[in-house]
């Protein structure tokens, strides 16, 4: 079987990938660097299945739509790269099969952001749709800092800051959770602790092992269906009602849980890369 | 061994380093890429651009 691995920078968790397809079981691995690739429209790469690992949003999404263009099979595919990629189509997505989540609100003008914000209830989170690593999130603790805010996103940001995504602010204690979903299973999840409203790790916050209950593997399964299944993390809140799903991640990063929850996640992914075949 | 292209230090590539692999300088910090293998050859790893990450 010849793997299609879509990448630019090698982190730690694209080694580990290939630590694991390096392992005995016929598999040859193409290196695909979207930093050199050439797309003609017409041909492409001799792989079987490309697992995307890109660090780029943008290259990921169009890697996929034109290789997927070319009837190779990816992981993700182009269609989970594009809901997840973007919180509006993501809580879309969610919302249309039901997964709960945080009350959200999409305006389009400073005016109705703000008219939106004051429907959800200060303190509220104001976010871009596309984008990670917790940028440019902001808590918005009152009107005054939300008409500041929209102010300087709409003269100093370009169009996409201008399509203003508001989610419920959703106490949760100082921690949430980051469940992997891998296929039909859930396989591991880890509670993500700071002392700062931003928790992830890639800001600072510490990962332990959080048990995967029937109530976290039905919701975190739900919504892995809601944005076309596959490979994904999926980041949750723990509120007195239950469980809310804030983001689903589809090129997910796990350096920090594979320790934490003994639970070899490389070694799982491609474990259900190969499942698919040629 | 490889030059660090920022202090100039030695620095040990892992055998089984791969082109585009990040790593860090041990003496003084900088974030590095791999460019090449062989021969080895460092660079500074590219600053992080606002579509990255999950």
């Amino acid at each position: 079987m010849r793997v299609g691995f879509l990448h630019s920078l090698i982190r730690k968790e694209e080694k580990l990938l290939l630590a694991e397809l390096a392992k005995p079981g016929g598999v040859e691995v193409v290196m695909l660097d979207d930093r050199k690739m050439i797309f003609d429209l017409k041909s492409g790469p001799d792989v079987d299945v490309v697992l995307e690992r890109c660090i780029n949003h943008s290259r990921a999404l169009h890697g996929l739509r034109l290789l997927e263009s070319l009837g190779i099979r990816c992981v993700n595919s182009y269609r989970v790269a594009d809901v997840c990629g973007d919180k509006l189509l993501t809580s879309l997505a969610l919302e249309e099969i039901g997964v709960a989540q945080p009350e959200v609100r999409v305006a389009f003008t400073e005016a109705s952001a703000l008219e939106a914000l004051d429907d959800v209830g200060y303190p509220a989170v104001l976010k871009p749709a596309v984008g990670s690593w917790g940028r440019l999130l902001s808590k918005v603790n009152d009107r005054d800092a939300a008409e500041s805010i929209l102010e300087h996103k709409t003269i100093l940001g370009s169009y996409h800051h201008s399509i203003f995504y508001i989610q419920q602010y959703v106490e949760k204690h100082g921690r949430d959770i980051r469940s992997f979903v891998v296929g039909d299973e859930c396989i591991a999840a880890i509670y993500r602790d700071s002392a700062h409203w931003i928790t992830n790790t890639a800001r600072g916050a510490q990962a332990s092992n959080c048990p995967v209950t029937e109530e976290l593997a039905a919701i975190s399964l739900a919504a892995a269906r809601a944005v076309g299944g596959g490979i994904l993390a999926v980041d949750l809140f723990e509120t007195p009602d239950g469980l809310l799903v804030n983001e689903v991640n589809y090129t997910m990063e796990f350096r920090n849980s594979i320790d934490t929850t003994g639970v070899n996640i490389p070694g799982r992914m491609v474990e259900h890369l190969l499942g698919l075949g040629p | 061994m490889v030059e660090c292209p920022v202090c100039g230090a030695e620095v040990d590539l892992a055998a089984d380093a791969v082109v585009g692999e990040l790593m860090e300088c041990p003496d003084c910090g900088t974030e590095l890429e791999v460019l090449e293998v062989d021969p080895p050859t460092l660079g500074e790893a590219p600053e992080t651009e606002e579509d990255w990450g999950q």
